[in-house]
């Protein structure tokens, strides 16, 4: 209807108003709030900006680790999201798998660097004793011993392959048949399970893995495009890995017969058992892939932080659940783009929140999304 | 909160006329003697294995019946957060995986408002009781704000939901800017938590009292005569505390599960589509059972915590919520008597059993073991196999028992998803349906005719028909009461 001028027309206006607020659906009025407060926020950032209480360098360092953390997210996120669409449960163990990587990848990678100098066990079990080596004297950095490095980030992929594999063996596969539910407990005991069974080894201490990282800050001429002062070698291997790792996938999902199998069998699994997929083949393929990213996703994220405990990958797992529905469960590209709105939310939260509360903002952001948008971000397409 | 119809009243049974015996009633009833006597037979027998073990072992009586008073302690406390859990998960089929949340929301409301004025930060000195009533409430509360948005959300979304719910509260509640919050001097206390008067300083209190002080005067002195520190009484005595609220539990979600609102919470667990086309009005009833749920997990909260002087956010990891659902899940979900012989089982053998190994170890080997795995092996290596145990069994006791504890439920769901009693699963319907032409004479027993044979057929085509309209539904939280949480997808 029209807007007029009489006061008629705008008692109208006002019923018709009232009437819609009043037919709106729960979910829809989350959706309409959580617009507003996005909005309100860009509004404030903007103002923060131009009034000079924010630096714009403070953003841009905000974005930046948001990016970088969104990567990592993604890497495990994807693995999630694939196991949700093709064994169709959520899994728990997913955040574990992260751990093994960090855990096995960086034993090997010690192995190397330290063969010869420290026992093997000192090493393994990253210097249990006083007496042993630390990251540092081991010279863990990309510069020092790249050889090591990159020797154990093929080894966390293929060790996490290894146990993933081992475990569907021993317990998925006794379950294919069951529905989410017992899967998702089940695999809440293998995430137990497993964890416990590193921490057995490796204690529950935290761990120190790497050498502190080697940073450029002298670029050459030509390089005046680059929009830091300063880079962390070990976080641009990090970006460099894990981007190279993302664009693999999207080439393997989109032109290869694996591909199309996996994305068929995702979208619906008694058509793709009818046209003959080998589904067992599918699914070990699933878990390769998964596994495997899962694992190099811990193991670079020791690379960039230095710190780890048995818990790295648990407490990561609510966020890469977070990832995994904001972009729509079963949706591989969605969860690249929910691990994108994650890591950046995480991070840029922090103009208006403390850090120790920026997880909280991501767990809502999430919940709401599951109100408001069940099928994620990209509308429910449950095909890669 | 829920009417009861006179016949679906338990303690009526022994009222109905005098040609209708306990066996032979149509109406299905809880069967409190059997339960008992069930419940009764396995704690006993645990107890006498836990104490002819520790005897024999040598852990010395002291340490033996601190064992047990500690398996009675957490098992009270698991039994009574899985009968709230029940209530979610076992009759309406809510996967709620946020328990923690909700025992730290009852729990910091309790301590916020019975800590002292003068204390950081400060409570506002309320009596304790008050403090659990108030505790409850607010967990009830956030039951209600957290389930009104999310009814319709799919059960795994739900668990995913509930999960990110309690990590947000205990966050929030670690998080340093709320440690005052505002310019108050009322606060969270951030990762330091709260400290006030733990409740089971009622015991003490019950020592003042002038007959009851006295008769618990006499067991300290018996205790001690035979060897058993008065800690160790102590703590039983507010165990006992505990139990009177498992038997209160016990007996109220009895009362709802049988009564025409507990029906109508296992139909929605069933299939909610048939029951909401029945005209049963599903949301109300989820609504009211997630929040009196919330509002037990908030009082299992304030009690767990009674037994601290001191909370913090600590104590609410997520690992908290598994351990009460693998209580839940080991007795069985959606039978009562299944909760409490599932938490009982679970503090007795997964949760206290691997620190009575520990206990034995030390009594039998020594303390003196390595620290490292490095040095277990190197001694193993070197031909001395205690050092490995005992760098296991000892040093390790923890890391064993949530290995145990992941195991333990990985095999349940591959072995008996059902539980050890999951064959008690109660059904939706208010008569056995198992018994031929109940239904049609209004719930009265049908005379002679009804062989067990008979009476499986008539289960079997039955629960064929309840797959079969479960098909169509797409819901993948709708379960039926046979094939136990299985879905369709």
């Amino acid at each position: 209807m029209g807007v007029g001028n009489t006061g008629d027309n705008v008692s109208n206006l006002i019923d018709d108003t009232r009437d819609r607020l009043s037919s709106l659906s729960g979910q829809e009025l989350f959706a309409l709030l959580l617009l507003l407060g996005i909005a309100i926020l860009l509004i404030d950032l903007v103002r923060r900006l131009t009034m000079g209480e924010l630096a714009l360098g403070r953003l841009w360092r905000y974005t930046w680790n948001g990016l970088v953390d969104s990567l990592y997210i993604a890497l495990a996120a994807i693995g999630l999201s694939m196991t949700y669409s093709i064994l169709r449960f959520a899994n728990f163990s997913h955040g574990d798998l992260v751990t093994t990587g960090a855990f096995s990848g960086w034993a090997v990678a010690w192995v190397i660097g330290g063969w010869g100098m420290y026992g093997i066990g000192e090493l393994v079990l990253f210097s249990p004793t006083p007496a042993g080596p630390t990251g540092g004297e081991l010279g863990m950095d990309v510069l020092a011993s790249p050889v090591a490095i990159l020797v154990g980030l093929v080894a966390a992929a293929l060790l996490t392959i290894g146990v993933a594999l081992a475990i569907d063996r021993l317990v998925y596969k006794r379950m294919r048949d069951t529905g989410g539910i017992p899967l998702l407990i089940a695999s809440v005991g293998v995430a137990l399970a497993l964890r416990y069974i590193i921490g057995v080894f490796w204690t529950v201490e935290s761990h120190s893995a790497t050498a502190s990282a080697p940073i450029i800050e002298d670029f050459p001429d030509w390089m005046w495009w680059v929009p830091f002062d300063r880079v962390n070698l070990h976080e641009l291997t990090l970006v460099l890995i894990a981007v190279g790792l993302i664009i693999g996938l999207h080439l393997l999902l989109q032109y290869t017969k694996l591909g199309k199998a996996m994305r068929a069998m995702a979208d619906n699994k008694d058509l793709a058992l009818i046209t003959g997929i080998p589904t067992e083949r599918v699914i070990f393929a699933t878990w390769t892939i998964g596994a495997g990213l899962a694992g190099v996703a811990g193991y670079l994220i020791v690379l960039d932080r230095g710190q780890f405990s048995i818990n790295i990958g648990w407490f990561l797992l609510l966020l890469i659940f977070a990832a995994v529905i904001l972009g729509g469960i079963g949706s591989i590209y969605g969860a690249l783009v929910g691990s994108l709105v994650i890591g950046l939310t995480i991070n840029v939260s922090l103009v208006w929140i403390p850090a120790d509360m920026n997880e909280i903002a991501a767990f809502t952001l999430m919940i709401l999304i599951l109100i408001i948008k069940p099928d994620g971000l990209l509308g429910g397409v449950e095909t890669a | 909160m829920s009417e009861t119809d006179p016949d679906g009243d338990p303690e009526t049974e022994t009222t109905d006329g005098p040609d209708s015996a306990d066996d032979s009633s149509a109406m299905i009833r809880p069967k409190w003697r059997e339960d008992l006597l069930l419940i009764a037979k396995i704690v006993l027998a645990t107890y006498v294995g836990f104490f002819v073990v520790g005897i024999l072992s040598g852990a010395g009586i002291n340490s033996t019946v601190g064992t047990l008073q500690s398996i009675t302690f957490w098992a009270a406390l698991f039994a009574l957060g899985a009968l709230a859990l029940n209530l979610h998960w076992g009759y309406t089929g809510m996967f709620n995986i946020g328990v923690a949340g909700f025992m730290a929301i009852g729990a910091y409301t309790m301590s916020i408002a019975i800590a002292s004025p003068d204390g950081s930060p400060a409570g506002f000195g309320l009596p304790i009781p008050v403090g659990i009533i108030l505790g409850m409430i607010a967990a009830g509360i956030a039951g209600l704000v957290l389930v009104i948005p999310t009814l319709r959300v799919r059960a795994d979304y739900f668990a995913i939901v509930t999960l990110g719910f309690s990590e947000i509260v205990r966050l929030s509640v670690q998080s340093r800017s709320l440690r005052r919050i505002g310019d108050t001097e009322y606060g969270t206390g951030g990762g330091q938590g709260i400290r006030a008067t733990p409740v089971d300083s009622v015991i003490p209190w019950l020592f003042d009292q002038p007959v009851i002080g006295d008769v618990g005067n006499v067991f300290l002195e018996i205790g001690a005569a035979i060897g058993i520190a008065s800690s160790v009484l102590m703590r039983g005595m507010y165990t006992g505390v505990l139990i009177l609220f498992v038997i209160a539990f016990y007996i109220l979600l009895t009362r709802i599960a049988y009564s025409p609102f507990g029906r109508v919470l296992k139909a929605i667990r069933d299939d909610e589509l048939a029951a909401k086309s029945l005209g049963k009005r599903t949301d109300r009833a989820k609504i009211v059972a997630f929040a009196v749920g919330c509002a037990l997990m908030g009082l299992v909260g304030t009690l767990w915590m009674g037994s601290r002087t001191h909370i913090s956010p600590d104590s609410f990891m997520p690992l908290i919520t598994f351990y009460v659902f693998v209580a839940l899940i080991v007795g069985g979900s959606g039978s009562n008597t299944g909760s409490v012989i599932g938490g009982f089982a679970f503090a007795a053998f997964i949760f206290e059993g691997p620190r009575f190994v520990r206990t034995i170890v030390r009594e039998n080997l020594g303390t003196d073991f390595p620290r490292t795995a490095y040095g277990a092996f190197a001694e193993l290596g070197g031909g001395d196999p205690t050092a490995m145990i005992g760098y296991v069994l000892y040093q390790q006791a923890d890391e064993v028992r949530y290995i145990l504890l992941g195991v333990v439920l990985i095999v349940i769901m591959i072995k008996r998803p059902d539980g050890l009693l999951g064959h008690r699963k109660e059904i939706s319907a208010g008569v056995d349906l198992t018994r031929r032409g109940a239904v049609a004479d209004g719930g009265r027993p049908a005379v002679g005719g009804d062989t067990d044979a008979a009476a499986a057929d008539d289960r079997q085509s039955n629960t064929g028909d309840d797959n079969d309209s479960q098909m169509e539904t797409n819901d993948p939280d709708t379960t039926t009461a046979e094939n136990g949480g299985k879905d369709h997808e």
